[in-house]
């Protein structure tokens, strides 16, 4: 499985939205029905699935579904 | 004065999902108790308990909400659903109606599973817990998700009062009722604590019973061979409205709550009064706040957690208060079947008190072969049976001495 695949399988889990709406340019908050503690929540299992560290003030900067896949590419590769 | 009648019924216990698999159940002398299964029993002491087993948590909790809230919460928002259907209420037609409903569902403790598995976590592998933890576990999350379900926004909280917190909860809304703080309520009681730390824990206290070869007969109230309380799971809420409303609207009317005591036995953190005098004055409030005479009662659907201590206080109780009307009344635990759902317990034996109403059947003490019956009362043996029933007392007692009693009246 991609990243791009299992990020989008972790939202739909997470979330609870359908498959077909985590598009590349969504927002967590403004498309896909999240609310804070919910971003928290996805943080901790992209965490947990891609074994990497998100930093609290890195937190912040990930509001999409591709802000998500950019962050884990970059930190896997370093 | 305002009146209180209830106009919805919801159950979700280890008897089943839904009233009529619990009335079945109990008609039928079935116990719910059988071997953990919800968690690994090999380093716990007490290996049986009453588990909902079929409960199928995607016809009731949306997936997205499942893992953010314990399991206290999905069963209370069952219990609810099914409720607010029997009752005909349509929060969104009715404009108004949610300002006037109040939301109070007690709860004894809380998600302790969800409390020993994010521990473990913060100090096993990782710092960061889910935002999710406290609102899944807190007691009064059961209500909050309940009024959120629904837009109820009435008051909302919950009463902590361990084993009694259910029966507290009827009681006080039926209060907001009658003084005119509201004009419906979902009113009842959940709890789930299965997990180690509450089998080792209620174990340290010696409360539990150890029959774990047997666990069909391990409930036993007030039978000589009893050796302490079956840990369940289950909760129960019923929808109380003010009478001129519900007959207003056709709306069912299972039964009336026509009393309510509350008292604390001022005496210690587990054990009861022996003398039972707590029990007894909340018996004798009830009784008051109704106007009904003690020989009115037909029946008490008791307390009875088969522990050998709190089976006998009651018993001395319930002689203290109908002094020689107790030799004709029926006394049953239905624990005998359901184990001790603690918070939910007083809700759960609301709803068997007002289908013994309305089925004119008392249900049955099972397993009570061998009775300890010091004060020659009729438990109900075995088998359930049929009579001619008006009034219902059901008992709740809790650890730190608290006591709630409400008194249900068939309604014609």
């Amino acid at each position: 499985m991609s990243i791009e695949e299992k990020v989008t399988s972790i939202i739909v889990d997470q979330l609870g939205v359908e498959k077909d709406k985590v598009k590349p340019e969504a927002s967590f908050v403004d498309d896909l029905g999240a609310d804070s503690m919910d971003v928290v929540e996805l943080v901790m299992a992209f965490e947990d699935n891609f074994s990497v560290q998100i930093p609290d003030q890195e937190e912040n900067n990930i509001r999409t579904v591709q802000d998500a896949i950019d962050f884990i590419k970059e930190n896997q590769k370093a | 004065m305002r009146k209180v009648v209830v106009t919805g019924l919801g159950v979700v216990s280890p008897l089943g999902v839904g009233i009529e698999k619990n009335w079945n159940s109990i008609l039928n002398s079935i116990s719910g108790i059988d071997h953990i299964k919800a968690i690994p029993t090999e380093s716990l002491d007490v290996k049986i308990a009453g588990e909902v087993t079929d409960f199928a948590i995607d016809d009731w909790v949306p997936k997205k909400e499942q893992k953010k809230t314990g399991r206290f919460i999905h069963l209370a928002l069952a219990s609810a659903k099914q409720a607010i259907e029997s009752s005909g209420l349509d929060f969104e037609k009715e404009e108004g109606l949610r300002e006037r409903t109040g939301t109070l569902i007690g709860v004894g403790i809380g998600s302790l599973r969800i409390i020993e598995e994010n521990a473990v976590r913060l100090h096993n592998e990782v710092k960061r817990l889910s935002p999710f933890f406290i609102p899944a576990v807190i007691a009064n999350s059961a209500s909050g998700q309940v009024s959120i379900k629904w837009g109820l926004k009435g008051p909302n909280f919950s009463t902590v009062s361990a084993c009694a917190s259910g029966a507290h909860a009827i009681g006080e809304s039926s209060r907001w009722i009658r003084e005119g703080i509201c004009d419906v309520c979902i009113s009842g009681g959940a709890e789930s604590v299965i997990s180690a730390l509450a089998f080792q824990g209620f174990h340290a206290m010696r409360a539990l019973s150890t029959r774990n070869d047997e666990p069909k007969k391990a409930s036993r109230p007030w039978d000589k061979d009893r050796d302490g309380f079956i840990l369940s799971e289950g909760s129960a809420v019923l929808v109380l409205e003010e009478e001129q409303r519900a007959k207003k609207r056709n709306a069912p009317i299972y039964a009336e709550l026509v009393g309510y005591g509350a008292s604390s036995d001022a005496h210690h953190i587990a054990a009861p009064e022996p003398e039972g005098k707590g029990a007894s004055l909340a018996m004798e409030q009830a009784l008051k706040s109704a106007g009904v005479a003690k020989e009115e009662v037909n029946y008490i659907n008791a307390h009875g957690t088969s522990t050998p201590a709190g089976d006998v206080a009651e018993a001395k109780a319930i002689s203290s208060v109908f002094k020689d009307h107790s030799q004709k009344l029926w006394v049953s635990s239905t624990k005998s079947m359901t184990g001790h759902t603690l918070g939910a317990a007083g809700a759960i034996e609301s709803v068997i008190s007002i289908f013994s109403l309305r089925h004119q059947m008392a249900p049955p003490t099972i397993n009570l072969d061998n009775p300890d019956n010091e004060y020659n009362l009729d438990f109900v043996p075995h088998k359930a049976r049929e009579g001619k029933l008006n009034i219902v007392l059901n008992n709740s007692f809790g650890f730190g001495g608290t006591n709630a009693c409400l008194l249900f009246k068939k309604y014609s």
